[in-house]
């Protein structure tokens, strides 16, 4: 995806007293992009953001935002505002002078700070609540006083630090669309971290997968779900079976890769030598189930049921495989009641087929 | 409540209740009871005493028998003595004058103080905070009686202020009568009730400014405000709490204080608690004694009432 960079995060360092919690990380983001920055604790992700509010200076490196420097910029000068993880509102200050207190300080006149005050109100649809304080709101209106308090100002970069992150379940798939869409409508840039994958694949239009300050994969939700580039993102995007085994056929149209208890047949070439060590993942989605051998000797393995998980919309069952490795494969559950309903301890096959894998070298 | 009750407790809803009323009725009772015997009860002598008539050796009971006829005996004239008699007037404003100049200070001193305490590195604000407390090792009147020699002729404090010219300054401003002479003037009154009281400013403060979430501080910095409007509008209101409990907490012993006056203060700084010692020990009058500290505590808590009650509405209307 080619991209006009809106903001520019250029070779940047922070350095924690020997510790590099961000290891020259380089990102280009369009305008009007949702962008997340996905990763577990400590990967690095909310210092890159604290970075682009300021709160945290870069060792080296520079962002550049809508062509300006910002390395010098305090937080308070930056034209970016930021939705803090549970929201930070402020106790003492009414719904209305929370979302008031931004416009204040830039010296706005009253009246436009109330014409704008009200239009953020009806924006996240919390008139009603103008003049309650935080505490006597739920979680669901906090966060959307908190969206309120960032958008008023209309900065030029909105953050979000895990904006949904102190919602329930339910409450988060409802607000995550609903976020996108007063997002979308305002038209502001977004950078947004979480350590839910979930909540970036649905909410980002591209997603940074982060480990150990660095940045392993950019690019959309359904490109990194589906062509992962290194192990690590395969296991850390979704389910994923991983297999290592070896390449032993590398022809143009297609590639070999023999594993412990199956051979996969590839439908295209790789670069690569033979006999490299390379490792094949496959989505448990992709994977489907039979009893019967399907025939042909690749893309399929036999294995005994060990465990079933059932999800209500899907079932994942766990195979165990004649090496001893286990295979995770989900079936959906279009119908209401299998006619043939698998069990653990039965013996099926599980086959795939030849586009269904990630052929991975690092 | 209900959680505070260990779910182990068997037995039915009312016999369960009826435990936990007992255990809560225990709890507040015995402050209670005790407050009711060595406060409340105290004080309603004293209140008998100020409206009675003094006797050869103590104030006569107002309720006496004269020829098989109860009577009973109030006397308003000590409290008349009081609000028209100029020398406790003068004598309860300047207390309340040097209270409030006193909590000034220390709230002055104490604030940015508790702040930095508050947002010292978490290893070594426990050192900090025992600084603070130190003090409290050594005797108070010892503490006070070093301020004589501090701010006597030839004292550290004396000689430093003369040196650097500050003493003219300061009997420009009328807080010491003459250059050169600190002792006994409303500056060394106000030096000692401040250094004597700084802790009780310190320790709510501290309380308070060191469970503040610092987020709030970054999102009003990301919202545009500098380190000072951050400060002003975020800092200071949430610690309000904290404010009001350390002012009060310097306040009101400031107003009834004697030692320190006494040690301290000249004939300049006549306080109510000198007053009442006079009229207590001196003129044995303990009917006028007990007018002047029943005042004293209206004085006081009239105006916590009201701030209390208007407090209480505010929080109301937030609602």
């Amino acid at each position: 995806m080619t991209t006009q960079a809106y903001l520019s995060v250029e070779d940047v360092v922070k350095d924690f007293s020997g510790v590099k919690a961000v290891n020259h990380v380089s990102l280009d983001i369009a305008k009007g992009e949702i962008f997340a920055l996905l990763g577990s604790s400590g990967c690095g992700k909310t210092t890159l953001l604290r970075m682009l509010a300021g709160f945290e200076t870069p060792t080296s490196g520079r962002i550049v935002l809508d062509g300006v420097s910002l390395s010098e910029m305090e937080p308070y000068s930056r034209p970016i505002n930021m939705m803090f993880q549970s929201y930070a509102l402020f106790p003492h200050l009414s719904v209305w002078d929370n979302i008031a207190f931004g416009l204040r300080r830039e010296g706005m006149a009253k009246d436009r700070i109330a014409e704008r005050v009200e239009s953020m109100l009806k924006l996240v649809q919390l008139g009603k609540y103008a003049k309650r304080k935080p505490h006597q709101l739920s979680g669901g209106q906090q966060q959307r006083v908190a969206l309120a308090r960032s958008l008023a100002k209309r900065p030029q970069l909105l953050l979000l630090d895990e904006p949904l992150g102190a919602l329930d379940k339910k409450l988060r798939e409802e607000t995550q669309i609903e976020l996108v869409n007063i997002i979308r409508d305002v038209g502001v840039t977004c950078v947004m971290v979480t350590h839910d994958q979930e909540e970036a694949m649905t909410m980002a239009t591209r997603i940074a997968v982060m480990s150990e300050g660095r940045i392993l994969q950019v690019g959309p939700p359904a490109d990194v779900y589906e062509t992962p580039a290194t192990r690590f993102v395969a296991d850390f995007i979704g389910n994923v079976n991983l297999m290592d085994g070896q390449l032993t056929v590398d022809e143009a149209d297609h590639c070999v890769i023999t594993c412990a208890d199956c051979q996969h047949h590839v439908g295209h070439g790789i670069t690569g030598s033979l006999d490299m060590a390379v490792s094949v993942a496959i989505r448990p989605e992709k994977i489907a189930l039979s009893r019967e051998a399907p025939g042909g000797a690749y893309n399929c393995v036999q294995g005994t049921i060990r465990a079933t998980a059932y999800f209500g919309s899907f079932t994942v069952f766990h195979l165990s495989l004649a090496s001893g490795a286990s295979l995770k494969v989900s079936v959906n559950n279009a119908e209401r009641h299998r006619e043939d309903p698998l069990n653990t301890g039965d013996v099926v096959w599980a086959h795939w087929s030849d586009s269904a894998h990630v052929v991975l070298t690092q | 409540m209900s959680r505070l009750i260990a779910p182990a407790q068997h037995g039915s809803w009312p016999q369960r209740l009826l435990a936990l009323a007992r255990g809560r009725t225990a709890v507040i009772g015995i402050p209670y009871l005790w407050l009711l015997v060595f406060f409340l009860a105290p004080f309603a002598i004293v209140v008998n005493y100020s409206v009675s008539v003094m006797g050869a050796v103590r104030p006569e009971d107002i309720f006496s028998v004269v020829d098989g006829v109860r009577k009973v005996t109030i006397n308003f004239g000590n409290y008349v003595t009081v609000f028209t008699d100029d020398l406790y007037f003068k004598a309860y404003v300047s207390s309340l004058k040097y209270a409030a100049i006193t909590t000034a200070v220390c709230l002055f001193i104490g604030y940015p103080f508790a702040y930095f305490m508050a947002r010292a590195k978490p290893g070594i604000q426990p050192a900090l905070l025992m600084l603070v407390m130190l003090p409290f090792w050594t005797s108070f009147l010892l503490r006070v009686y070093a301020w004589k020699g501090l701010l006597g002729e030839g004292g550290l404090v004396a000689e430093f202020l003369i040196h650097t010219g500050l003493d003219q300054l300061m009997a420009g401003l009328g807080m010491i009568a003459s250059p050169g002479k600190f002792m006994n003037t409303p500056f060394s009154l106000v030096i000692g009730m401040s250094y004597t009281y700084l802790p009780f400013m310190i320790l709510p403060l501290y309380a308070n400014l060191a469970k503040m979430d610092l987020r709030l501080l970054e999102a009003a910095a990301d919202l545009g405000a500098n380190r000072f409007e951050a400060f002003w509008l975020v800092t200071v209101p949430l610690s309000r709490a904290g404010i009001i409990a350390g002012s009060m907490l310097v306040f009101i012993p400031c107003v009834g204080e004697f030692v320190i006056p006494e040690l301290l203060g000249g004939p300049q700084t006549l306080m109510i608690g000198r007053v009442l010692w006079d009229e207590f020990f001196s003129n044995n009058d303990w009917p006028m004694a007990s007018t002047v500290a029943v005042v004293l505590i209206l004085l006081i808590v009239v105006p916590l009432a009201i701030f209390n009650k208007y407090q209480a509405e505010a929080q109301e209307r937030g609602r």
